[in-house]
């Protein structure tokens, strides 16, 4: 390897590669809404989104607890910016637009598992990195969508009750979804179903449930967590649940809920350092 | 929150997350610490969504108060349904009548500063909520 492949580096040397898995992704996913949202539309989103993080993450999003808001990232704000304004208008929800930006992770991935294959420590590295910025990139996405929606009428607000979670392969035997939202509505069953449907798929031995982007952990929540890791369970796989801060620490303590049985773990790359230890990949938890 | 007081209405399931919102919004107000406001929000959503699956719906208001130099946020949630007959029995954990854990209301109440509960027959439930800044 002739230069360090980064997160940052694929996004600006494989930009077309990543602009065409995600452009496929989006179509296989049903997140595209061509119903709503043209593909020429969408694509020409996708490259303007893509073209404004290759010119900012690579140098702004290595500092640790980087933070969008931050004067730098201003080119990827103004891109989402236009995008929301965009689907606000066409009626798009809050997790279709989630999804639309999610989906930017398997192209990510599976560019950094081809690159990096051999090396796992440093897989995981990106893979956390990527994660941190597409996460970053989704939750202003539909913070952004739902403020545009809210002026028009307030009501709105509730659309964040739909959890979006796209299930991604990211090793052989490894699956993982990223819980952004809230799980009130309907939609928790579609997740816990999603996760089974990939497991069976991609003959998964783990499953990764990155709780980072659930801001409330409240006892409907840690039911559906419950059932979720027993179902996992009774299909022979294990569930690791990740992106328990300790605040959300503290409060399931005080409500008295217990995980048993469940592993933790407190971020996505201890997460993922378990599950390469469990299937025999060495990386090393530390 | 302009004058200091929010209402939400609690008819459905999207309301409970409305809810959370307002109690979120009222806590980043006062400037609570992050800790105490996420113990905040989640009581409000057990009592909101207690209100929704128990209580045949009803209302939150939220309100800022200010007592001693410290600022706190007051939600008092009420519904019009059957009440509890029980309240002791319902506070216990592990007691739930529906599909739940059982854990909402006694989990509620060890989240937040003051709690108070009245219930009766006639009136439906009343949920006092409470937790200052610092
Ligand atoms: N607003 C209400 N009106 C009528 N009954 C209520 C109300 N709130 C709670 N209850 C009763 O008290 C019981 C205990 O409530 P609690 O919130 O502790 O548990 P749960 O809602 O059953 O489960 P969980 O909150 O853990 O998901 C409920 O099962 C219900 O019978
Ligand atoms: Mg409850």
């Amino acid at each position: 390897m002739a230069k360090e492949v980064t997160t940052g580096s694929v996004l600006v040397e494989d930009f077309d590669r990543v602009l065409s898995g995600w452009l496929k992704v989006q179509a296989s996913e049903n997140v595209k809404r061509t119903d709503l949202v043209s593909a020429k539309e969408s694509e020409k989103q996708s490259r303007d989104l893509l073209a404004a993080l290759a010119d900012v993450a690579p140098e702004a999003a290595t500092a640790d607890g980087f933070d969008l808001s931050d004067a730098q990232w201003a080119p990827v704000r103004e891109a989402l910016e236009e995008i929301a304004e965009n689907r606000t208008e066409r009626g798009v929800s809050a997790a279709e637009m989630g999804w639309f930006i999610a989906s930017l992770k398997q192209p990510f991935f599976e560019i950094l598992h081809e690159e990096l294959g051999e090396t796992s420590a440093e897989l995981m590295r990106e893979i956390w990195s990527a994660t941190r910025i597409v996460d970053q990139v989704a939750l202003y996405a539909i913070e952004t969508l739902v403020q545009k929606r809210e002026a028009i009428i307030e009501r709105q607000r509730g659309e964040m009750t739909e959890v979006s979670a796209p299930v991604v392969k990211i090793w052989d035997r490894i699956v993982t979804v990223p819980l952004i939202g809230t799980l009130d509505s309907f939609r928790a069953q579609t997740v816990m179903e999603n996760l089974l449907d990939a497991i069976v798929q991609w003959e998964a031995e783990i499953a990764i449930i990155d709780i980072t982007g659930v801001s409330t952990v409240d006892t409907l929540v840690a039911q559906h967590l419950l059932k979720t890791a027993s179902a996992v369970r009774l299909m022979g796989s294990e569930c690791v649940i990740c992106g328990i801060s300790p605040k959300i620490a503290q409060t399931v303590v005080n409500l008295g809920v217990d995980l048993p049985n469940i592993t933790t773990r407190v971020d996505l790359q201890s997460g993922l350092a378990y599950a390469f230890r469990r299937i025999g990949v060495a990386a090393g938890e530390r | 929150m302009e004058d200091g007081r929010t209402a939400v209405t609690l008819a459905s399931a999207q309301d409970v997350a409305y809810a959370r919102e307002a109690a979120k919004r009222a806590m980043t107000e006062i400037g609570a610490s992050t800790v105490r406001r996420t113990k905040f929000v989640t009581a409000v959503s057990e009592i909101a969504r207690n209100a929704v699956i128990y209580g045949r719906g009803g209302r939150i208001v939220f309100e800022i108060r200010e007592q001693g130099g410290v600022r706190s946020v007051v939600a008092e949630c009420s519904d019009r349904g059957p009440g509890i007959a029980d309240v002791a029995m319902a506070l216990t954990d592990g007691y739930s009548t529906g599909k739940g854990l059982g854990r909402g209301l006694g989990g509620a109440k060890r989240l937040v500063d003051r709690f108070e509960i009245r219930s009766s027959e006639t009136t439906g439930t009343v949920v006092i909520l409470e937790s200052r800044a610092r």
